[in-house]
């Protein structure tokens, strides 16, 4: 087998691939059989709706595969939305202030779980389960029940504008730009190859000189701009600034990263994949809901994916294990033992 | 002849399209000590394994005293009185010592309570019996890998098996530790357990084997009576030419002071620890197991904190706790335990080989594959790295091959003072001569080396100086001349502290 043709080849095994092609056949296989899913407003809400989970699980990516987790991600979007809302609402108007100040207070409160994390050597599992909580319970401190619904309508309106000649909205290009960085980043940077080495093994990266510690506190100070960018956009979809916005975002987020193939031990995966997978899920469940599958349905549909995701690389493993071995040994076998 | 203890008959075993073993045969007696030597990457571990049931071979069979045994899992082989040291230790980080040893087979109190007092006894007893200083309470975290191999040694003679395997199993040790590991392993052997022994030390394979058997790139060569054969023979056989079993080092003058060491103290590990190593220089820092020869280098390094003193590089003042600028300013470890603190065992060859220069690698802050590819290429050849693909999993790889891509790693990084901590552990003759050669000439090119060994012919034959550690303070500094087998041991043990 020449070289080309087995790096094809192996390039197919990936699991990237078979999610990208999972993607394909999902589209496809539901524009043929439900009405609906060829119209381009379908696509439209599946972009829509793709866009912030996109934008969060691009450092949760990152984080995934050091080892750690990140599940504030969805109370950090919003507290964003309400500390934006209430500065809205006391008087500062200019849009570009608003997001700057957005951002740093995402990147204030990732700091904080970083701070946690790599200052006093805690699991990121349990204070992030922390800050979901913690961090959302202060989005009702600052907003209550109350929802600020009074952004100009040019705002709103210009966060959903659809790029010229088609419907798909024009934010598409700025996840695509960000997405850009992140696989550089991951892939092609010297602090890319550190990610992965910490994930397997962290001792021997620090052996090799990796500052475990300070990437991971960047890491979580980015996820939490991240998400803030991810509330802007959710309050100018909406047009709504609430406490309870996107609650709930951060399992869609950790299961379009798992069905991407990251491997919730870390050290393993790539963005790609990942990137699939949010589309993925997103077609499946849109389509789906055109075809009047009930909502817990898909739940359920949901979660099985993501269950064989996981299992399923292990299971295969085993099976070619237990035959490979029976094939072997049954000849050894004597008649009289 | 009776009939063999254990038959391995024409067994065959691949790794996808690696043949790891072919054809390969193997009888073991009871009551005999049998080496198994080859290079690295021959296939030993790998028989080693399909005895320990932890592979199924392709094809070919095994029998216990004239009768086919089949081996489904390790738990079979056990049943079977088989029992192993495997070359990398496999301890559970988080259980105790004395758990380790006992792991699956705790001894038991009424209601099926595990019996602490009893295994902490027991435990204690091995470790008199292999003149171990071990705690039997504390964690597995943390020890020395010699430490580690001592106690998988413990838990494997502790099953009273009828045969026992050992990988490597003195590839850490120092002297004093491999002649009680012997003892204990005569006294097996003369009450007739079979002992499979490999290593690449080959006074210890006579020292303590009755037959050795000789394997080359998978395949069985020889198997004969130790007395038949002669170190020069059993090499010839192993790599298939002629090779030169030691590389002398060159004679240089040192140059500047490169490495300052003052006061180096970690509470607990180490205390006042001074010394200088020069341009040009090859420093040996010996001792026994647990002096704390490793600590001071990953201090050094900034792997870990010290407490009190001074780490100078070329006059500049190292900060503490920092390896990052350790690199930078062109200091390279290679540390003693290649699967935790030398390798990403999950990684491929290539990126393990440029993890550490990964930034200087980059052009405009990328990394773009043809570089890395080149740059591994050139170093894993260099070092004679046998390995499938560079992009394979650096697991896949023997364990001398692992070894050899440590030291890739660490040269490729160019660095002015080299630290080395057991750099030629599990590394085969041909490779150890390259290797030596390697540092004598990275000398002669002005860096200075700092080796610790448990390795006393590498250390006579390597170093211009030997420092002597003993329980954590540097007992003696012998220069070339006056370093031979006597100063050493007798520093190392503390008998010449004035020294
Ligand atoms: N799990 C594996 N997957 C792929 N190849 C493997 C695997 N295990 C071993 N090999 C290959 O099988 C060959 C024999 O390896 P083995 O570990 O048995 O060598 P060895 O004689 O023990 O060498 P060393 O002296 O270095 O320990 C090597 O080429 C190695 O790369
Ligand atoms: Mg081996």
């Amino acid at each position: 087998m020449s070289e080309p043709v087995a790096r094809i080849r192996r390039a197919l095994g990936t699991w990237d691939a078979v999610v990208l092609l999972a993607l394909v056949a999902v589209a496809v296989v539901g524009a043929l059989t439900i009405e609906g899913v060829a119209s381009p407003r379908f696509w439209r809400f599946v972009v829509l709706e793709a866009i912030p989970i996109a934008l969060i699980a691009l450092p949760m990516t990152l984080i995934v595969i050091t080892g750690e987790i990140d599940l504030s991600v969805a109370s950090v979007l919003g507290l964003t939305c309400s500390v934006m809302g209430q500065l809205w609402v006391s008087g500062v108007t200019s849009l570009p202030v608003l997001i700057l100040l957005s951002l740093l207070l995402g990147g204030a409160l990732g700091a904080v779980n970083g701070l946690f994390i790599t200052g006093f050597g805690l699991p990121s599992l349990a204070v992030t389960i922390g800050t979901l909580a913690l961090y959302r319970g202060l989005a009702y401190v600052v907003l209550g029940d109350r929802a600020v619904a009074n952004y100009p309508t040019t705002w709103t309106t210009s966060a959903i504008q659809p790029l010229p000649g088609t419907t798909i909205p024009w934010m598409i290009l700025v996840v695509a730009a960000l997405a850009v960085v992140f696989a550089v980043v991951l892939h092609a940077m010297p602090i890319g190859r550190g990610l992965y080495a910490m994930g397997n093994n962290a001792e021997a990266a620090r052996f090799a000189g990796v500052d475990v510690r300070l990437t991971k506190f960047w890491l979580f100070v980015a996820s939490g701009a991240m998400s803030a960018l991810a509330g802007v956009f959710w309050t100018l979809r909406f047009a709504s600034a609430r406490a309870d916005n996107g609650s709930g975002l951060e399992l869609a987020v950790v299961a379009a990263v798992l069905l991407g193939g990251v491997s919730i031990f870390g050290g393993r995966g790539a963005l790609l994949g990942v990137l699939a997978a949010v589309a993925l899920l997103g077609v499946l469940r849109n389509a789906l809901q055109l075809a009047y599958v009930p909502a817990n349905t898909l739940t359920v549909i949901t979660g099985s994916l993501l269950i064989a995701s996981v299992v399923g690389p292990n299971v295969a493993g085993m099976l070619r294990e237990r035959l490979r071995r029976r094939r072997t040994t049954a000849p050894t076998v004597s008649p009289s033992s | 002849m009776p009939t063999p203890l254990l038959t391995l008959d024409g067994v065959s075993k691949s790794f996808g399209a690696v043949a790891a073993l072919q054809d390969v045969r193997l009888e073991l007696h009871a009551g005999e000590a049998h080496a198994l030597v080859g290079e690295n990457g021959a296939g030993k571990s790998t028989l080693v394994k399909i005895l320990a049931g932890v592979h199924g071979p392709d094809a070919g069979t095994i029998s216990l005293d004239g009768r086919p045994l089949q081996l489904s899992g390790p738990a079979d082989a056990r049943a079977a009185g088989i029992a192993v040291i495997y070359q990398e230790p496999t301890l559970f980080p988080d259980l105790s010592v004395a758990e380790n040893i006992f792991m699956g087979r705790q001894p038991l109190r009424s209601l099926r309570r595990v019996d602490y007092a009893a295994m902490r006894t027991r435990a204690a007893e091995l470790f008199a019996r292999l003149g171990v200083r071990l705690d039997p309470d504390r964690p597995a975290r943390g020890l020395s890998i010699a430490d580690q191999q001592l106690v998988e040694i413990a838990k494997a003679i502790s099953l009273d098996a009828r045969v026992l395997v050992m990988d490597e199993p003195t590839a850490a040790l120092s002297g004093i530790e491999v002649e009680r590991l012997f003892a204990v392993a005569r006294s097996l052997r003369d009450a007739g357990t079979a002992v499979l022994f490999i290593s690449h030390r080959f006074d210890e394979v006579f020292a303590l084997c009755q037959r050795i058997t000789i394997m080359r790139d998978g395949r069985w060569v020889s198997t004969d009576p130790a007395g038949t054969l002669t170190v020069d023979e059993v090499v010839r056989r192993m790599v298939g030419r002629e090779v030169s079993a030691m590389y002398p080092k060159q004679d240089t003058t040192p140059g500047d002071p490169l490495l300052q060491v003052s006061g180096l103290t970690r509470h607990g590990s180490f205390t006042d620890v001074t010394f200088t190593v020069h341009a040009g220089e090859i420093v040996a820092l010996a001792g026994l197991v647990g002096a704390g020869r490793s600590e001071v280098s990953r201090a050094i390094f900034g792997v870990d904190r010290h407490d009190a003193g001074e780490v100078l590089l070329d006059g500049v003042r190292l900060p503490n706790g920092d390896t990052a600028a350790a690199i930078r300013a062109g200091l390279a470890l290679v540390p003693e335990d290649r699967r935790q603190q030398g390798l990403v065992m999950e990684l491929s060859v290539e990126r393990n080989t440029n993890l550490p220069r990964r930034w200087s690698l980059a052009r405009a802050g990328l990394l773009f594959g043809g570089a890395e590819r080149s740059a591994a290429a050139t170093w894993a050849q260099r070092l004679q790295v046998k390995a499938g693909r560079l992009t394979d999993p650096v697991s896949t790889l023997s364990g001398g091959n692992q070894q050899k891509v440590v030291l890739a790693k660490w040269l490729a990084t160019a660095p002015r003072v080299l630290i080395v901590d057991e750099p030629t552990r599990g590394i085969d003759v041909g490779t150890k001569a390259e290797v030596h050669r390697l540092l004598s000439q990275l000398a002669a090119d002005g860096v200075a080396v700092l080796m610790v060994s448990s390795e006393l012919p590498e250390v006579l034959g390597m170093a211009d100086r030997v420092l002597v550690m003993h329980e954590g303070r540097l007992t003696a500094d012998i220069p070339r001349t006056r370093a031979d087998e006597q100063s050493v041991m007798l520093a190392a043990t503390g008998q010449a502290a004035a020294a």
